[in-house]
């Protein structure tokens, strides 16, 4: 690579409060592949999608000043969660192609001293590791390989619909048979594992108000993993991981059987395949049983 | 799976076919135990349509195959399937492209295997229901000789265009998982309708309308956000969108009530006031009632147990969130854009 990648990284709030792991396993990830990362201290929350149930226009608002602070340094903004990658590339497409719009956010913005201008990419890291960084350095780095491990790639939704929306930044993802995850598994030479819950939905945005809803839909695809004999599942979003990792217990009540996956955020996968530190990858923060696979 | 990776293609400079096996789901539910899956062998041509493949399947191989067909132009909306999971209007749908997406390998599938009632044709009577109980037609009070017209500005039809094209193809509702789960959940396609009339401004039933799809377990709340729908839609309707317009419209309009999910929206502003982070255990707390949280006790202490829940200061959930850079602005920003009260 002749020159260094450098991102503004968007970290979200899970990274900074029930997902530890995810942030100092993009880090030491980042780290190792040489990648420069600035994280975006002054981001907020990205409404994940509920705020913008209630107030569509204040998310808006919100959304356009954390991608001020990348504009600011001329980088792209990469996320680690689906969700905050949704959420932030929806704000920039309507900002962006509403001219309107994009004034009356910015009139509010003025106030704060910011202007929204629109010039910085948002992506999600694994298609930064995959399109620009490219498989093939990635899989040079290699020095663990996970070639004894059954890997379940469980894209999540937000990544991947609305195609529309996300073409740009996801190398054109197709939703119905996405195939980036999968990739970026055998690159570390593990072997994927193919079953048909891999683009489906883990129910999480409706596990308060319609728990069954979500726990079962969590339930089918774990299971489906299970059932074409994953070893573990893998995500880029940190809310498919809570809600998979956190409620196996009642999902396994509701669904009448044993559910047992250990589930990895992606960069825990890909930090356990370039030899990161046990502290880094930080699978004691997962409660589904996962620390077997620092030495499986 | 052998057959088709048996595929011969001849591309020249005008056409390009493929040689390939269709497989088709076969169903009849008045004298089948199980369903079975059948292939047929045929050349593709570069501009044919799943419909087309359909007719030649029932033309050239089986004349017992059966699906619904009519307008053959996307707009009655009869011939919608699946393929491969794939929501298509089989008129509308090219064969080749989807022989691209999914290597050669396609299986014809109805939209909804469950509702089968033979081979491609679905009972949508489910479809239909839910599609009535959001009164989907303008209700006003009209004279018998009105004397002038009913006029609406462009920007007014504009709010409903949209979601004005949908065919009720039932592509979307067959695609959402939150009603293959649930079976009271009203679905994207109803949902979408609801909206259409809610906010044409002849219509005078609005706000019963909110309230129908406001209910708890049937309504939008129970929407799972997995965007199944838009990407279904071939009208390219974006019912997700019109399913969190109605969120919007509940708390414009004063319809929405304090529950569980109202105040899950509305409660990320919570945190984001103290720390610019949404408030993970508050949100729950605030959200449940104090009553309604005794439900995720067990979880929180497994997550305590390995660390998901911090214990910076001692005491956990008490100060243990860090706080975002230049606060003040988000707080500013709430303070002087948030149109919407719970």
């Amino acid at each position: 690579m002749s020159e260094q990648l450098h991102y503004a990284l968007f970290t979200g709030c899970t990274a900074k409060q029930s997902t530890p792991e995810l942030l100092s396993s993009t880090l030491a990830v980042a780290d190792k592949l040489g990648i420069k990362i600035t994280i975006l201290e002054e981001a907020s929350c990205c409404g994940a999608s509920h705020l913008q149930d209630f107030d569509e226009f204040l998310a808006h608002v919100l959304n356009a000043r954390n991608i001020c602070y990348a504009e600011k340094l001329g980088l792209t903004m990469i996320t680690i969660c689906n969700t905050c990658q949704l959420n932030s590339a929806m704000t920039k497409h309507a900002l962006d192609k509403d001219p309107e719009l994009k004034a009356r956010v910015n009139e509010k913005l003025k106030e704060v001293g910011l202007e929204y201008k629109g010039t910085s990419e948002i992506k999600h890291f694994l298609y930064t590791l995959i399109d620009e960084y490219g498989l093939e350095n990635v899989k040079e780095k290699v020095t663990v390989p996970l070639s004894h491990l059954n890997i379940a790639p469980f894209y999540g939704c937000h990544n991947i619909r609305p195609s529309e929306l996300h073409q740009d930044a996801n190398g054109r993802e197709n939703s119905y048979n996405p195939n980036s995850l999968d990739r970026l598994i055998t690159a570390l030479e593990g072997n994927p594992v193919d079953y048909e819950s891999k683009n489906k939905c883990c129910g999480f945005h409706v596990e308060l108000q319609a728990n069954h809803t979500s726990e079962v839909l969590s339930g089918n695809a774990l299971l489906d993993a299970i059932d074409n004999n994953a070893d573990l599942m893998v995500t880029p979003c940190p809310l498919c991981h809570l809600k998979m990792d956190t409620y196996q217990d009642s999902i396994g009540k509701v669904m009448g059987r044993d559910v047992e996956l250990p589930v990895l955020h992606m960069p825990q996968m890909v930090a356990l395949a370039l030899g990161c530190t046990e502290k880094e990858i930080g699978l004691n923060f997962h409660v589904q049983k996962a620390k077997h696979l620092y030495t499986a | 799976m052998s057959e088709v990776e048996t595929v011969e293609q001849s591309t020249t400079q005008e056409s390009r076919t493929r040689t390939v096996t269709i497989k088709a789901w076969r169903f009849n539910a008045e004298t089948d135990y199980l369903p079975y899956t059948k292939g047929y062998t045929m050349e593709v041509s570069k501009d044919e349509l799943i419909l087309d493949l359909m007719n030649r399947i029932k033309w050239e191989h089986d004349g017992s195959f059966s699906y619904r067909r009519s307008c053959r132009h996307g707009i009655c909306g009869a011939c919608a399937i699946k393929v491969n999971g794939k929501a298509v209007l089989a008129c509308k749908q090219n064969a080749i492209e989807l022989l691209d997406m999914f290597d050669n390998d396609i299986t014809l599938e109805p939209s909804s295997k469950k509702r089968a009632v033979k081979d491609m044709i679905i009972d949508k009577s489910d479809f239909w229901e839910k599609h009535a109980a959001v009164k989907p037609y303008v209700v006003t009070d009209v004279e018998a000789r009105p004397e002038h017209e009913s006029k609406q500005s462009i920007a007014e039809f504009n709010n409903f265009l949209d979601s004005d094209l949908c065919i009720q193809c039932g592509a979307c509702h067959y695609s959402c998982p939150a009603l293959e789960v649930n079976d009271a959940f009203l679905g994207p396609a109803a949902l979408n309708a609801a909206y259409r009339f809610t906010v044409d401004t002849r219509d005078e039933v609005g706000d019963e309308r909110l309230e129908i799809t406001a209910k708890m377990g049937s309504g939008v709340w129970d929407c799972v956000k997995c965007f199944e729908c838009a990407e279904a839609c071939p009208k390219e309707i974006d019912p997700i969108g019109k399913i969190g317009k109605l969120h919007n419209l509940q708390f414009v309009r004063g319809i929405a009530e304090s529950n569980v999910a109202t105040r899950h929206a509305e409660g990320f502003l919570r945190g984001m006031k103290k720390t610019g982070y949404l408030d993970e255990a508050d949100i729950v707390t605030y959200s449940e009632g104090y009553l309604g949280v005794y439900k995720h006790l067990g979880t929180a202490l497994k997550m305590m147990k390995t660390g998901k829940i911090h214990w910076h200061s001692g005491i956990p959930f008490i100060d243990s969130i860090p706080k975002i850079k230049n606060l003040d602005e988000v707080q500013k920003l709430i303070e002087i854009s948030q149109t919407n009260k719970l």
